[in-house]
């Protein structure tokens, strides 16, 4: 049993290793994701161009601009002189914001009053306008408090302190790179396995390895060993660049953070194996993984929250094994979690693994051809 | 006379195989006269699609000149696609376009204009046999049709050059006749040129010229006849009453002086060397009533010659001890009405048969006869729909897997891993089989040196010569000693040395006492099996030795019918009884 | 064009027609495919937080410390749970059942009353960093609203300062869907017009039928036109459906003219079925064909369009990537024409850039698309 496992393991990973274009997709595709998700994949807003309307003479509207200007969010490119030229510069996109800075602000400011201050904001890419507007808000309470200062007046009343938990610097990279080493694992080690079968039964092997003493459920053990030493081994690297080039603490138990791997491995592998049982061709393997990935990376909370889902969605979500690890990932690296606090995560994965393996071998068994 | 259809001078062709380049064409000259067919005969892997391609503006050649009726297909492959005639090997078909939209493709593609169209339908459609079936989408044809199809659509403008790359592959005899009457018919009216490639030899002898081609190179161009006379004086019959057919042959077969041995019906077919004179009491001294006769060359005969020439003699190396069971009357492979349906086709219609220890035993048909379905279902690896079958006492799908450790099989298509070398392959076998120790290791010997592999122990098997992936196949499926053999075509396309080579081997097998099931649409293969059936439209229509089933065909002007003529036989038959 | 050109490029887009009628899978791409997709990501994927789980914890209730919390409980954006301690609250923060808490201490009320600065906490989980940013955004605009009512009240003016007054064009609720939905209509195209033709082309290569059609008469311009027009018009088909969903089923405003959008749909097909025919001219196997078209069309086209990641913020370099993503341009003209109308200078410069791309695939077809087999 043990020889047979270990023999079909060895051969699985040497036809991996030694065909050109299974090498290519192990390779190829991860690094390019890793690069394009982990820089481009940003919801961090930088550089929003801005134009200003400045109707004020004064010196305190300039100190506002000062601001602004100084602000990583917001580059100030275009002057304003009358009210008709901002609706071209937002319909051409040429601005996000124009900020519209009344002809008594400096006066009204002088006298203690509250200035009004319009901001235009582009709202065709409604998340960006809101981030942009956060980012402008912050900014004007930051140069209110300190003209409260140099007026010498006190700070009264309430304010807000605010502080974020785990990601000080609301760093998006943080969120994202640590998903990435579920996504990526997820699209390795599901293609790789999709494949085994289907490859075999296309060059017509799969018949030859059926007629030899090897049981079903060998045959399921040693294409799912590959599978689930790739995925470990492509997370491994990713989890370490994560760390090392992106800068992404990790804070928690690594223990956890493998238990949880091993387990969302063995789901994928499931899937994986499930799919190649089913599918007759390789194009139809292809094919059926990505019909699952799409789907199981949009429901995971990957890029957006499972919370902002209507609710039947959300519990379509808890089919989805991606789901669980990226919050078993997220957790133990930045807000330092240990296994205790994700027995919850665990048991989902384990289960799916289960059912779809128990499946992947009955289809081994019952679809011979 | 009229200047060449074709003409190739010293065309070099080479193609990357992984990191491994392969000389699919070697400095290659023929000239292909105007008029006529001209066959370009050799095994799989000879270069004949190569050629195909290269005569038809698809490849350019690394080096070297083509003149294709006056064009350089190189300079301007459009002006030589529109004026040749192809149909490539697996003839594409639209599948899902009916058989009268495939025809009106093709004529619109070829500027046929509409007022001729009626007329030139009509005549292939009734040349072909098609017309009832104007309407069936292309994919609901059998292989014949298929072929008679594509052949059709080729024809529609009638072209001044015609290729076509094996035609007759997997087509019943039947279906093959009738494709050559078409082109005999289509040359003769229209005046063209045919260049048809084949690995059947038989088909030779219809050619006005081969070209004989093996590995990239040519052996030689001739008329039939041409290359007949070489072997002339050297070709005899032998016939030894009473003694197996396969038995004189494989002790012929390793006499001096002896080239080439095959059962051709009751009778063992030798060729000589030059000068050789077989005396019947010097041959074989210990049989007596061993009659010798000396017979006209075939084309066959001038082939093997000329192969022994080019690879050097070779004869297969002693497979070793296998021990079996002697008891010969044991039945090991029992079928009764198994039936397979897919939707609502029947592939396999009631089929019943049994086969004895120690038996080689034929399954023979043409493409889509159902042997193949008949085949997956015995080694397990396809339910049947109905009926019972057991292997060894067992059914294979059900069977514990020690039952399996007791079988060999050996796909129709070279189905080893591609990408991993001969010796891993080897070695995953062996494992799967569960050999350990001692035995793993000496089993992995004998298969690299019975087989001739040593040399290629670290090559992917992928990139093999096609006659080395058949051995590496079949010493894989040889590794654990099997006591019964599954084999699915194991000599469609390789060479007809290779293809004796496998033949001795399968008898040497069988005479210890290994139980062989071979399937193969090679009618003159027949005659090693010791029982065979005949398959067709998922039924059986002949059991018996080979022997017996010739003797059907029998009549008066016709005293030795070869297998294929019985086949043909009992094809017409069925049809005239529908 | 003369009749015998004309016959063959007849024949060559009957016989597609043919196929594409009988054959279930291309009508299942460029129907089903959108309408899955459509769903999936249109429910699926979406950035407007409501109901966000939020931890109050209030020391010392009073008046004040209540109107603040009431300005929470009815906010849309916020489902607050009270909390006796912080550390409770704290607790449901790291098990994830809380995303925010906001703290007002016990000594908050009298700080309040004497004018004194009287802070108000706010801890958020930060891992979501857009989701957490967002969350700080709605508290921010609970307590300035709070702020104006508490001032009002006591008749007092709001201290002094610049007051933000935004206004947000084209989109004033800020439904993320409304910007969503038309750049997935782009996203969809991508997918749909390159897998199409990835897949016909390299279905025939597989099939052994392109080497019969190649040794014809028929001219490599007539087997691509061929090719496109029939693919073409069910592309159309498809987006036009997608459009007609997006419109009725999302309830996404039109805002632009019918016309551009078809002019525009109409490009950018052309330009995703000549990535698909330079792909499978390539790749010259369906496998191949449909992983590289995966691939090279879907994940750029998610990410590099600007479709939900905002083009700027990127680093330069990727920047300069996403000049050669065809649904980047697409994306563009979309979100103008559904919730901006028709802005003549985005949709040009749009469209001109288009154009580049389609003359540079056709181009690499071209170079391809050689009858030949290697």
């Amino acid at each position: 049993m043990l020889a047979h496992i270990l023999a079909l393991a060895l051969k699985e990973f040497l036809a991996l290793v030694r065909d050109p274009r299974s090498r290519l997709v192990l390779i190829g595709p991860p690094i390019a994701q890793l690069i394009v998700f982990g820089y481009a994949a940003t919801f961090d807003l930088k550089d929003v161009p801005v134009a200003v309307y400045n109707e004020d003479p004064g010196a305190t509207s300039r100190a506002l601009i000062a601001h602004i200007q100084g602000s990583p969010h917001f580059r100030i490119v275009e002057a304003v002189d009358h009210e008709a030229a901002i609706a071209p510069l937002i319909d051409r996109k040429r601005v996000l914001l124009v900020l519209h800075v009344g002809p008594r602000f400096t006066a009204r400011l002088a006298r203690g009053e509250s200035a009004p201050l319009q901001a235009i904001l582009d709202g065709r890419n409604s998340n960006t306008a809101m981030l942009a507007l956060n980012d402008l808000r912050s900014v004007v309470l930051a140069f209110n408090r300190e003209l409260a200062a140099r007026q010498g007046r006190r700070d009264a009343g309430a304010v807000l302190q605010t502080r974020a938990w785990y990601n000080e610097q609301l760093d998006s990279q943080w969120f994202i790179v640590p998903g990435i080493v579920g996504l990526l694992t997820l699209v390795v080690t599901l293609v790789v396995t999709a494949l085994s079968v289907a490859r075999e039964r296309e060059q017509g092997t799969f018949d030859q390895l059926l007629v030899t003493p090897l049981r079903p459920v060998e045959i399921l053990v040693g294409k799912a060993i590959p599978g689930v030493a790739i995925g470990a081994l492509e997370g491994s690297v990713i989890i370490g660049l994560a760390v090392a080039w992106f800068g992404v603490p990790l804070r928690g138990e690594l223990a956890a953070l493998y238990l949880g791997l091993v387990l969302f491995l063995l789901s994928a592998v499931g899937v994986g194996l499930m799919i190649s049982a089913i599918a007759v061709t390789q194009q139809q393997a292809v094919l059926g993984a990505f019909l699952f990935l799409v789907p199981a990376v949009i429901l995971s909370g990957f890029a957006t929250p499972i919370a902002n889902m209507p609710e039947a969605v959300q519990w379509l979500t808890y089919l989805d094994p991606l789901r669980y690890f990226l919050i078993v990932v997220r957790a133990v690296f930045l807000e330092g979690a240990d296994h205790t606090l994700l027995i919850h995560q665990y048991w989902p994965m384990a289960l799916i693994g289960l059912v779809t393996l128990a499946a992947a071998g009955w289809l081994f068994r019952h679809r011979m051809y | 006379m009229s200047p060449p259809a074709l003409r190739l001078e010293a065309v070099t062709k080479r193609f990357a195989a992984g990191d491994r380049v392969v000389t699919a064409l070697d400095a290659v000259d023929i000239v292909v006269p105007a008029g006529g067919i001209c066959g370009l005969i050799g095994p799989d892997g000879a270069g004949k699609t190569t050629l195909m391609r290269l005569a038809a503006g698809l490849l350019a050649p690394d080096t070297g000149r083509i003149d294709v009726l006056g064009l350089d297909p190189t300079a301007e492959p459009q002006a030589v696609q529109s004026a040749v005639g192809y149909m490539p090997q697996r003839f594409g078909l639209y599948e899902d376009l009916s058989v009268q939209e495939n025809l009106d493709l093709y004529a619109d593609l070829h500027g046929v204009p509409h007022s001729r169209r009626r007329q030139r339908y009509a005549r292939l459609m009734r040349m072909t046999g098609l017309a009832p079936f104007t309407r069936r989408l292309a994919g609901r044809l059998s292989g014949g049709m298929k072929q008679k199809l594509g052949l059709a659509c080729a024809l529609v403008d009638p072209p001044r050059l015609l290729l076509l790359d094996e035609p007759t592959v997997g087509v019943d005899p039947v279906s093959r006749r009738e494709l050559w009457s078409i082109v005999v018919q289509q040359v003769g009216e229209a005046g063209m040129t045919v260049l048809l490639s084949t690995a059947y030899l038989d088909e030779a002898e219809r050619c006005d010229q081969v070209i004989l081609i093996h590995e990239g190179r040519v052996l030689g161009q001739d008329a039939p006849e041409g290359f007949a006379r070489e072997a002339a004086g050297r070709s005899f019959e032998l016939e030894a009453p009473g003694v197996h057919a396969r038995r004189l042959q494989s002790r012929l077969a390793r006499l001096p002086g002896v080239l080439d041995a095959s059962v051709i019906g009751d009778q063992v077919r030798i060729v000589t060397t030059p000068g050789f004179d077989p005396d019947p009491r010097d041959l074989l001294p210990q049989m007596h009533d061993l009659s010798i006769r000396a017979v006209p060359p075939r084309f066959e005969d001038a082939f093997i010659l000329r192969l022994r020439g080019a690879v050097g003699a070779s004869s297969p190396a002693p497979i070793g001890p296998i021990q079996v069971s002697a008891d010969r009357d044991e039945t090991v492979i029992r079928v009764r009405n198994l039936e397979r349906r897919f939707g609502r086709f029947r592939a396999v219609k009631g089929v019943s048969f049994s086969v004895r220890r120690g038996e080689i035993f034929g399954l023979l048909g043409a493409n889509g006869a159902g042997k193949t379905t008949t085949f997956r279902m015995l080694c397990g690896l396809l339910p049947p729909s109905g009926g019972e079958l057991s292997v060894a006492g067992h059914d294979l799908r059900h069977a514990r897997a020690q039952a399996r450790a007791r079988i060999g099989y050996m796909a129709q298509k070279f189905s080893l891993y591609s990408n991993l070398t001969v010796w891993q392959n080897l070695r995953f076998f062996a494992a799967a089989y569960g050999l350990r120790g001692a035995r793993h290791r000496q089993r992995l010997r004998w298969a690299l040196e019975g087989f001739e592999l040593g040399a290629f122990r670290d090559v992917n098997a992928g990139v093999l010569p096609l006659g080395y992936k058949q051995r590496l196949a079949f010493a894989a499926a040889l590794m654990h000693e099997p006591e019964i053999l599954f084999l699915d075509e194991p000599t469609s396309g390789v060479d007809p040395l290779a293809r004796r080579e496998f033949w001795a081997r399968i008898n040497a097998l069988a005479e210890a006492g290994v139980t062989a099931l071979v399937t193969t649409h090679f009618m003159e293969e027949a005659n090693y099996c010791d029982r065979l059936v005949i398959m067709a439209d998922g039924e059986i229509l002949a059991e018996g030795s080979p022997h017996e089933i010739r003797a059907r065909a029998r009549t008066p002007d016709h005293p030795r019918p070869s297998m294929e003529d019985a086949f043909i036989g009992l094809i017409q038959g069925r049809r005239q009884a529908a | 064009m003369n009749a015998a050109t004309r016959m063959r490029l007849r024949g060559m887009i009957r016989k597609e027609s043919l196929q594409i009628v009988r054959d279930p899978s291309s009508i299942a791409i460029a129907f089903v495919l959108p309408v899955i997709l459509l769903f999936l990501f249109g429910y699926g994927v979406s950035l407007d937080a409501r109901r966000i789980p939020l931890g109050l914890v209030i020391e010392q209730p009073d008046a004040a410390t209540a109107a603040l919390a009431g300005a929470f409980e009815r906010s849309e954006f916020f489902a607050p749970r009270r909390f006796a301690s912080i550390q409770e609250a704290r607790r449901a923060l790291v098990e994830r059942r809380l995303d925010g808490i906001v703290w007002m201490r016990s000594d908050f009320a009298r700080r309040l009353l004497h004018g004194d600065t009287a802070p108000i906490a706010v801890l958020v989980n930060g891992v979501d960093a857009n989701q957490a940013r967002i969350t700080q955004g709605y508290v921010q605009g609970a307590w300035l609203a709070w702020l104006e009512r508490y001032a009002a009240a006591r008749g007092r003016a709001l201290p002094a300062g610049a007051a933000l007054e935004p206004r947000v064009w084209f989109n004033a609720a800020l439904v993320s869907r409304h910007f969503l939905v038309p750049g997935l209509v782009a996203i969809i195209m991508t997918l749909i017009g390159s897998l199409l033709t990835a897949l016909v082309v390299a279905r025939e290569w597989d099939r052994g039928t392109m080497e019969a059609l190649m040794v014809t008469p028929l001219h490599i311009r007539e087997l691509i036109a061929g090719k496109l027009v029939p693919y073409f018009v069910l592309g159309m088909g498809g987006m036009l459906f997608t459009v007609a969903l997006a419109v009725w089923q999302f309830d996404v405003p039109l805002r632009g003219s019918l016309w551009a959008l078809a002019g525009a749909g109409a490009l950018f097909m052309l330009v995703s079925l000549a990535m698909g025919l330079a792909i499978s001219f390539a790749a010259k196997n369906q496998f191949v064909a449909g992983q590289v078209a995966i691939v090279v069309t879907f994940l750029p086209a998610f990410i590099l369009s600007g479709f939900i990641f905002d083009i700027h913020s990127m680093p330069g370099p990727i920047q300069v990537i996403t000049h050669v993503v065809p649904a980047r341009y697409f994306v563009a003209i979309l979100q103008s024409l559904f919730l901006a109308g028709d802005v003549w200078p985005v949709y040009w410069a749009n469209m001109a850039a288009m154009v580049v791309l389609l003359a540079a695939f056709m181009t690499m077809v071209r170079r391809k698309a050689r009858k030949r087999l290697e």
